[in-house]
């Protein structure tokens, strides 16, 4: 299977845009070619700024040219595009719901050799307790570059979050719109809602499930917020228990906000793979992903437990 | 129609009334700082911005644009959009209200006509007003962008990081005032946190320094008015403008202390004394 990281999907998507619409804008804090950028710098050059190693600034000069009605893309890793610029994004860019696009790359584990300090795994939660923010974390190349396209048709601010490893593109042919989740493989004991790099692991996982004769759905949930509701209650009418799956803590996280719903409307047996109250460290993305309990094993022992407690 | 120095005399009269009309009305709210910037906020509203207050859009295409970064200042800045024909004056009462647009500080959520972004949370005016001005430059703008920061507020890291930014890309369509009365909440900036020198520090940055009185009208008219010819010539223009806090309200200036605290009943009669209407308050 052909691979290529998702980072990349986000600099060949910003291209593109930058092709059809003239009021798409880039800005980097020093970090164009880890982020893909160089396409568009190179091509728009006019419409790209480079801002140096000053995010809170960037993100309030997003907000600026947001306000001149430009559609800002800022570009830098999530740890530095979330929890460094937090106030920055609050109040020029949320409360002042500004059309900025803040678009995160390296985000959580995967991120690999350079440890925790750029590790972010809090970004997702950071990001989805702000009013109006809407929350996007793509599972492959292919979809990344959908999103990053269809955002700049999307009115008001978004979080994209996308990763630094090579990874399987198995969404190309899929459609993607904001908010509506993604049936990525049918079963009726236990439904998988998966996010990010976690998308790819859970399919496997469900391979190796449908071995041991065990029959798990698979959804996609590349829109953490707003929440598809529809989509996983429907789900989990049927299977009666979920799994959920995704490169971040477990306080804040997908897993999160899918307990609030389930717990709200329908409460049922869901097991989180997440990472647990942790900050990660140096080492492989493969290695971390197992160390931290979120490999394709995490995702099937997972699984079982939901099922064992229906 | 640009206004005579009488008659901008008037409208400062006016602000200065409102500013403490509105804060004595709910005992919140920070006159010491709006005050001392009122000359400036009256000459830029009423004489100096190439701008439309009856049909307020909110990209400000071909007009000038000015950001309050400094948001705790909000009763000057209500005052000045009023009087200046943003919206009703009347709305001047309803500061700092449940179910109102006149927040505590400003903001574009509840849709109040010449606000263009949130402030409140210092460092940050600076670094919008960038991007504006970048994207008038991407459009062929020539309008410029005004922004008003505390010299407390030079504190924040962010706004050094704005002062670089500005002048490594040339904007000079910015100009900077930065409202030099040398008191922050805790006392004076000397003793907090002290700057030397101000001046150096932004030319240092490659920055176009010049200064006014903040408080002398005329100065104020004279200054904006030349910074607006330097503008153009590839350095941001910064405007280091001295003023008393509390200036106009006898008892208000010469310390740190009315920051941000509401005069009583006796204290409003005594402050709107010192300022007599000729407008007509709110």
């Amino acid at each position: 299977m052909e691979k290529k990281d998702t980072r990349s999907g986000f600099g060949d998507g910003l291209y593109e845009l930058g092709l059809k619409n003239k009021n798409v804008v880039g800005l980097c804090a020093d970090l164009t070619g880890s982020l893909k950028m160089n396409k568009f710098q190179n091509e728009f050059p006019d419409r790209f700024f480079q801002v140096g190693i000053a995010e809170a600034n960037m993100m309030s000069m997003a907000a600026g040219l947001a306000t001149a009605g430009k559609i800002p893309f800022t570009g830098t890793f999530a740890n530095f595009s979330t929890g460094r610029v937090y106030d920055q994004i609050r109040q020029s860019i949320a409360y002042s719901h500004k059309n900025v696009k803040i678009c995160a790359s390296h985000a959580g584990l995967t991120l690999g050799e350079d440890g925790a300090t750029h590790q972010i795994l809090e970004d997702i939660g950071l990001m989805k307790m702000l009013p109006g923010m809407t929350v996007i974390n793509p599972c492959d190349y292919a979809q990344t570059k959908a999103a990053t396209i269809a955002i700049a048709d999307h009115e008001g601010p978004v979080y994209l979050r996308f990763g630094r490893p090579s990874w399987p593109i198995f969404t190309t042919d899929l459609e993607f719109t904001i908010g509506k989740a993604l049936h990525m493989r049918k079963g009726t004991d236990v439904t998988i809602f998966a996010t990010g790099h976690l998308v790819w692991n859970s399919l496997e996982a469900a391979k190796a499930l449908a071995e041991e004769g065990i029959s798990a759905e698979v959804i996609n949930i590349h829109t953490i917020k707003p929440l598809d509701n529809k989509a996983i209650l429907d789900a989990v009418a049927n299977t009666k228990c979920a799994v959920t799956a995704e490169e971040h803590q477990m306080n804040g996280g997908l897993g999160d906000s899918i307990c609030q719903l389930l717990a709200r409307h329908t409460p049922l047996p869901v097991e989180m793979v997440a990472v647990n109250d942790s900050f990660g460290e140096s080492g492989t993305p493969m290695e971390l992903l197992d160390k931290y309990g979120l490999g394709i094993k995490d995702v099937v022992a997972a699984a079982k437990r939901a099922i064992a407690r229906k | 129609m640009t206004k005579s120095i009488e008659e901008l005399k008037e409208y400062v009269a006016q602000t200065r009334r409102d500013i403490v009309r509105m804060v004595h009305g709910v005992q919140s709210g920070h006159p010491g700082g709006s005050l001392g910037c009122t000359e400036l906020l009256t000459v830029l509203y009423q004489n100096v911005l190439r701008h439309n207050p009856s049909d307020f859009k909110m990209d400000g295409n071909d007009e000038d644009i000015f950001i309050l970064s400094n948001g705790h200042i909000s009763p000057v800045y209500y005052s000045a959009l009023a009087h200046s024909g943003y919206f009703p004056v009347a709305e001047l009462g309803s500061f700092r209200k449940l179910n109102t647009r006149l927040q505590g500080h400003p903001t574009t959520h509840d849709g109040l006509p010449g606000v263009r972004i949130a402030s409140g949370s210092l460092g940050q005016g600076l670094s919008v007003a960038c991007g504006i001005a970048q994207a008038k430059k991407l459009n062929g703008d020539d309008k410029l962008v005004y922004v008003l920061m505390g010299d407390g507020e030079l504190q924040e890291g962010q706004v050094w990081e704005a002062v670089m930014y500005a002048a490594h890309n040339k904007m000079d369509n910015i100009i900077a005032t930065v409202d030099v009365n040398g008191r922050q909440i805790d006392g004076d900036t000397k003793d907090i946190m002290g700057f030397t020198d101000l001046r150096s520090k932004f030319e240092a940055f490659g920055w176009n320094v010049i200064s006014m009185n903040g408080n002398d009208l005329a100065d104020v008219e004279d200054t904006l008015s030349k910074a607006g010819v330097l503008s153009g010539n590839n350095q941001p223009i910064c405007i280091l403008m001295n003023t008393e806090m509390g200036n106009g309200v006898d008892f208000m200036m010469g310390s740190h202390e009315w920051h941000g605290i509401a005069p009583n009943d006796e204290q409003l009669a005594a402050a709107l004394a010192q300022n007599p209407s000729v407008i007509g308050d709110y």
